[in-house]
């Protein structure tokens, strides 16, 4: 009885924040609460003041700002509809891809702004990878779909040095053992976990710095996830991470930090650990909880 | 920067080269395609409008009795039959003295039309105390004095090269510096049936061809494709031989050739069933199987859109299965029917090839006046016309196709605007 | 009576049965308690049951008795001819049955014609009325006894309903089943025909002669009456248009595609999509009237120009024009296909830092390949089998050559040449065009079929 009254105050809540703006709503989410800015540090990714908005005045994300650090894994969590996807998508500028998308505000890897007249967003997605929620290898061999990227960007110079690359993104994908005798059957034959590890090769294949990866493992079942989280844990090394993900265990079992999101609003983000045990606000606290989402 | 970077910059400039060809090939495709579209329009429209007007002389005809063989009190049968052709000859040659020459006797009678001596039977028919009397009648020009008078003869080509030659200048500039030459708008297009004499066809006998078509295959083809659509749609068993038979067959008709349908129709219905030939009917029954899968497929799709939660909820409160389709669910269906309906018949309204197997190629003067007359659709006219020599029946040719463009634009605005009206999201 | 009194009359009963059918349940209805009756259906059901009754055994009758009288009395009519007639050849015996009916349907010239044939036509018209007479009375008798059947069966334990329902539905299949009926229709019309002739004409002779002209036929009992009958130069001429049209309609029709479905702005769409929409709503009349008209003169003088000689009914103004209405129908059938190709697909690629360029190359035209087959080769059979353009822009003149500044003629072509002549109907020539008409029918199917196929296929794998 006691929880279902607590839940009713939340969607209560969040309830006028929708209908009176955002005026009634900073009472309850007054900035990012915890550590979004990485003091001091050199950042690879700089947010700041993001806001996206869809066909018109829909605003999908409100004024978010953050720092992701380099060779991390950042999770981003939060019920369905927050806009953790959204925002993901506005680091390799894929919301350019949507009609009518409009994308505010100052983002910049390394420095360099990505919204910049000057900069390309196909250079800018070599460099920022992206892993999707659902396998979508291309309708290609295996080895096609590895050397997709390369051969579009002419990172081979020849036949051998492209083999090598796929060799190379396949074995850190850890499918090659798998794969090996039948590189030349259809990408789309593999099995689901297979097919996103695939995925994965083939963004490495690039050799991106950044990777974003939209709930890779929501179409997987748990031993494909085990595969792939330990994947992640491994590619940290050499890239720096940022995962959207529906599950909170994998939030915490392969995140460094974790970014909590509600709404579109950025509502607090901190170190996993402290995220998850010590929750600084009400609404994350909610989340983690499982009153929602 | 990392290698990557510097080996993608490398590419870049090629890239985006290829990338702006590839989408430059694109554009230039819709506006080729587009381009054709208003050439096409163009063209037929520059054709055809010079059609809607006829070129005018004015005679001044006397209509004494001697000259047409009558009295006043002739009976309408002797009136009918009087020799009006003396008289539009007499006041020609009033007009135009001094004629001798058998060539240019023959040329000057040609001035009119053949139309000329009708005009002045319905005339006098009607009041039979003109005679006696001199009238100015204004009467049809020949084609090709209309030709002429539309810019389509240039006067100062060689004599032997044009169809005019210059005796019959000099009597049209006669003529016109008399005001005898005037332009008006050509009913006659719309109130006659076909002619070989283009300044007296017209295509009222052809509408009224496709109308009584359309009648038969809208009353047939509508019925039946509901009916059809309703059965598959909503009753049908799934996984069963039957159904999946209809279903390839409905889907493999609506790609079969028309004039295949044609032969169809002429074996089955013509020689089999010894239905009259060039009649509506057969046309209609030929169109109506030609339209059946246009119009079970849209309203299959039609019915699809409809949401289950309507057909639930009638069956929740006991209606039955029939009842539920009938009374809730084909009426929410109905618009997109209607819209997919009105596309078939305006496909049926310009088919022309399976018509010319059943013998709806016939020429036709007089309108038709039920399904089982002979007679011949718009269509059809327009494929007789387009094979006629005469410069005057390309104009008309042109004329009728805009007429028929323009009931087939207003059937699919209709279509679209019902679409537009009616649309629902559920 | 006529055809149209007796189907008036039938709707009159049909009105008359559905009332007295209603009252009469609404008289044996005894009301019980809370307002029900006992009653199985509502009164308007026991209506429609009568009504069904009424109708459904007359009209059967009706439509069959029309469709058969025809043929039946005109083989009674063919039986009481004079011995002499009956023996001679079917060709000829029809010719006389045709010129009998020919009199039976202008008796003005019943007067002069010959006596033979004037009994015989006579005869016909006697037995056609005695017929009309059986027809309607039968018809209308049925009709009545059907209300009375009808009217017993309305009892309050009757399951009207379930039975009107049950009639409804059948007449439902029965709707269904004319696309079969069609397609059984076309194909043993066809072929029964095509038979006939392939008994005069040898089928190799057809299928593999290279050389056309059934004009040769001018009596039947000349010498080499038959004509020549090879198909060949048919087929070539027929694949040479539809290779031009098809080389015009692909790349336009796909690349149109392509621009509206992946690069092109809403405003830019919602204007272009109609404007093609209206290019494939215009009659195939038109494009063949701009064909012989505009495209052909122009193409001849162009050629002429370049010192080429340049048929005037050249097979490139054909092809030109049919490419052009043939754009907007693979242009709306590529565009269903790229519109199937899965979003995230194109997600995968513009991720991996691709161009929409080399997105759509290399990876949603290979996606949506079988698809664009599949239109591909439905675009083909609307080649093979449009007519209208080719009758009035290509020739009869069949020529072996794939000149597309020459002058061929095509399988449609000939058929609407071969059946729009004054000749007898069961001559080789007309029936040259069912032979004719059954090889196009044959090819269209297959190419519907396999597209057909390819598609249904291509959009399961996407669903």
């Amino acid at each position: 009885m006691m929880e279902a009254t607590l839940d009713m105050t939340t969607v209560a809540k969040v309830n006028t924040a929708t209908s009176g703006g955002r005026e009634e709503f900073s009472h309850t989410i007054s900035g990012t609460i915890g550590k979004p800015y990485l003091d001091g540090k050199d950042a690879k990714f700089f947010c700041r003041d993001v806001n996206v908005f869809y066909s018109g005045d829909k605003q999908a994300i409100f004024d978010v700002n953050m720092d992701i650090g380099r060779n991390e894994v950042i999770a981003m969590i939060g019920p369905s509809g927050c806009g953790k996807s959204t925002f993901l998508r506005c680091m390799n500028r894929m919301n350019d891809t949507i009609e009518g998308c409009r994308v505010t505000g100052d983002i910049r890897l390394d420095g360099e702004d990505i919204h910049d007249k000057e900069q390309d967003p196909v250079l800018l997605r070599a460099r920022v990878g992206m892993v999707f929620q659902k396998p979508n290898p291309f309708p290609k061999s295996i080895y096609d779909n590895v050397a997709y990227g390369p051969r579009l960007h002419g990172l081979a110079a020849n036949r051998a040095e492209l083999d090598d690359i796929v060799e190379q993104s396949l074995t850190k994908a850890g499918l090659f053992k798998e794969v090996k005798d039948r590189l030349q059957s259809p990408g789309t034959g593999l099995s689901g976990g297979q097919q996103q590890r695939l995925c994965i090769a083939r963004t490495i294949a690039v050799s991106p710095e950044v990777i974003l990866m939209d709930e890779p493992t929501s179409a997987l079942d748990p031993i494909a996830t085990a595969t792939i989280e330990e994947l992640i844990d491994e590619l940290r090394a050499s890239f720096t991470i940022c995962i959207v993900t529906h599950s909170m265990q994998q939030a915490a079992r392969i995140s460094q930090r974790t970014a909590y999101f509600h709404m579109g609003y950025l509502v607090e983000l901190n170190d996993t650990k402290t995220v998850f045990t010590n929750p600084q606000h009400q609404l994350t606290e909610n989340y983690i909880t499982g009153r929602f989402g | 920067m990392s290698t990557t970077t510097e080996k993608v910059k490398a590419t870049l400039g090629k890239r985006y080269a290829k990338e702006k060809r590839f989408r430059f090939y694109g554009l230039a495709s819709i506006a080729l395609s587009l381009l054709f579209l208003v050439i096409l329009l163009t063209d037929i429209v520059g054709k055809g409008l010079p059609a809607f007007s006829s070129t005018y002389i004015k005679l001044d005809v006397q209509l004494d009795a001697p000259t047409l063989g009558v009295s006043t009190d002739a009976t309408p049968e002797q009136l009918r039959m009087a020799n009006y052709n003396t008289a539009v000859l007499n006041s020609l040659n009033t007009l135009l003295p001094g004629v001798t020459d058998r060539k240019e006797k023959k040329a000057l009678k040609g001035l009119v039309s053949g139309d000329a001596q009708y005009e002045l039977q319905r005339m006098v028919m009607d009041d039979p105390q003109l005679i006696g009397t001199t009238q100015s009648v204004w009467v049809l020009a020949d084609d090709d004095i209309d030709v002429y008078y539309k810019g389509n003869i240039d006067r100062t080509l060689p004599e032997g090269d044009r169809r005019i030659k210059d005796f019959q200048l000099v009597w049209l500039d006669k003529l016109e510096a008399e005001g005898r030459i005037d332009s008006k708008f050509n009913t006659t297009f719309f109130t006659r049936g076909d002619s070989r004499e283009p300044e007296e066809a017209g295509i009222l006998s052809a509408l009224v061809g496709s109308f009584y078509t359309l009648l038969v295959t809208l009353s047939l083809s509508f019925p039946i494709g509901v009916a059809a659509a309703l059965y598959l749609e909503e009753f049908a068993p799934k996984n069963n031989f039957w159904v999946d038979l209809i279903e390839v067959n409905i889907n493999n008709l609506a790609a079969v050739p028309s004039i295949v349908f044609g032969l169809l129709g002429l074996a089955v219905f013509i020689q089999l069933f010894g239905l009259p030939r060039s009649a509506p009917l057969i046309g209609g029954l030929v169109l109506t199987l030609m339209t059946l899968p246009t119009i079970i497929i849209a309203s299959r799709a039609a019915l699809r859109s409809v949401p289950p939660s309507i057909r639930e909820g009638a069956l929740g409160i006991g209606a039955s299965k029939t009842q539920t389709v009938f009374q809730n669910v084909l009426p929410l269906a109905m618009p997109g029917i209607l819209t997919g309906t009105i596309i078939g018949m305006a496909h049926a309204l310009g088919e022309t090839a399976p018509l010319l197997m059943i013998g709806m190629i016939a020429f036709i003067m007089d309108v038709p006046d039920s399904v089982t007359s002979p007679s011949t659709v718009l269509p059809v006219q327009i494929y007789l016309w387009a094979d006629s020599p005469e410069r005057a029946f390309t104009e008309r040719t042109s004329a009728a196709i805009m007429v028929l463009l323009t009931f087939l634009v207003s059937m699919n605005l209709i279509a679209v605007i019902l679409r537009k009206r009616f649309e629902r999201r559920w | 009576m006529s055809t149209l009194g007796i189907l008036l009359t039938l709707i009159v009963l049909a009105a008359f049965s559905y009332y007295i059918g209603r009252k009469r349940s609404l008289a044996l209805a005894t009301p019980m308690q809370r307002g029900g009756n006992n009653l199985h259906s509502l009164p308007s059901y026991y209506g429609y049951l009568v009504v069904a009754w009424a109708i459904i055994p007359a009209l059967l009758v009706f439509v069959l008795w029309s469709t058969l009288e025809k043929p039946l009395l005109t083989s009674s009519m063919m039986s009481h001819i004079p011995a002499e007639y009956q023996d001679k050849s079917a060709d000829e015996r029809s010719l006389i049955s045709n010129r009998i009916l020919n009199l039976v349907h202008n008796p003005e010239r019943l007067a002069t014609a010959d006596p033979l044939f004037k009994a015989a036509a006579e005869d016909y018209q006697q037995m056609q009325s005695l017929s009309n007479i059986i027809k309607t009375l039968l018809v209308l008798a049925l009709a009545i006894a059907g209300t009375f059947i009808g009217l017993r069966h309305v009892k309050p334990k009757t399951r009207a309903r379930n039975q009107v329902e049950r009639v409804v539905q059948i007449i439902m299949i029965g709707c269904a089943s004319i696309a079969i009926l069609t397609t059984l229709g076309i194909v043993f019309s066809v072929l029964f025909e095509s038979f006939r002739f392939f008994g005069q004409v040898p089928a190799t002779d057809f299928l593999f002669g290279t050389h056309w002209s059934p004009q040769t036929a001018l009596r039947a009992d000349q010498a080499g009456s038959s004509g020549s009958f090879g198909a060949i130069p048919l087929f070539v001429g027929t694949l040479l248009i539809s290779a031009i049209a098809l080389l015009i309609a692909v790349p336009l029709g796909l690349m149109s595609a392509i621009y509206l479905s992946e690069y092109a702005s809403p405003t830019l769409r919602a204007y272009a999509k109609p404007a093609m929409e209206i290019l494939a709503g215009i009659p195939t009349v038109v494009y063949g009237f701009f064909a012989a008209l505009t495209v052909a003169p122009l193409i001849r003088s162009m050629g002429e120009s370049f010192g080429l000689s340049v048929a005037s009914e050249s097979a490139l103004a054909a092809g030109l024009v049919m490419g052009i209405m043939i754009i907007p129908f693979m242009s709306s059938l590529s565009d269903d296909v790229i519109n199937a190709v899965p979003q995230a697909m194109r997600d995968g690629s513009y991720g991996m830092g691709a161009t929409k360029s080399e997105t759509i190359k290399q990876v949603i035209i290979p996606a949506a390949l079988p698809g664009i087959v599949g239109a591909f080769l439905l675009a083909a059979s609307r080649a093979i089998g449009e007519t209208m353009i080719v009758v009035m822009a290509a020739g009869l003149a069949a020529n072996m050559t794939i000149n597309p500044l020459e002058a061929v003629t095509t399988v449609t072509v000939q058929i609407v040449t071969l059946l729009t002549g004054d000749q007898e109907f069961d001559s080789a020539k007309t029936l040259a065009a069912f032979a004719l008409g059954l090889s196009l029918f044959v090819v269209t199917l297959i190419l519907n079929v396999v597209a057909l196929h390819i598609v249904r296929k291509y959009r399961e794998q996407y669903d």
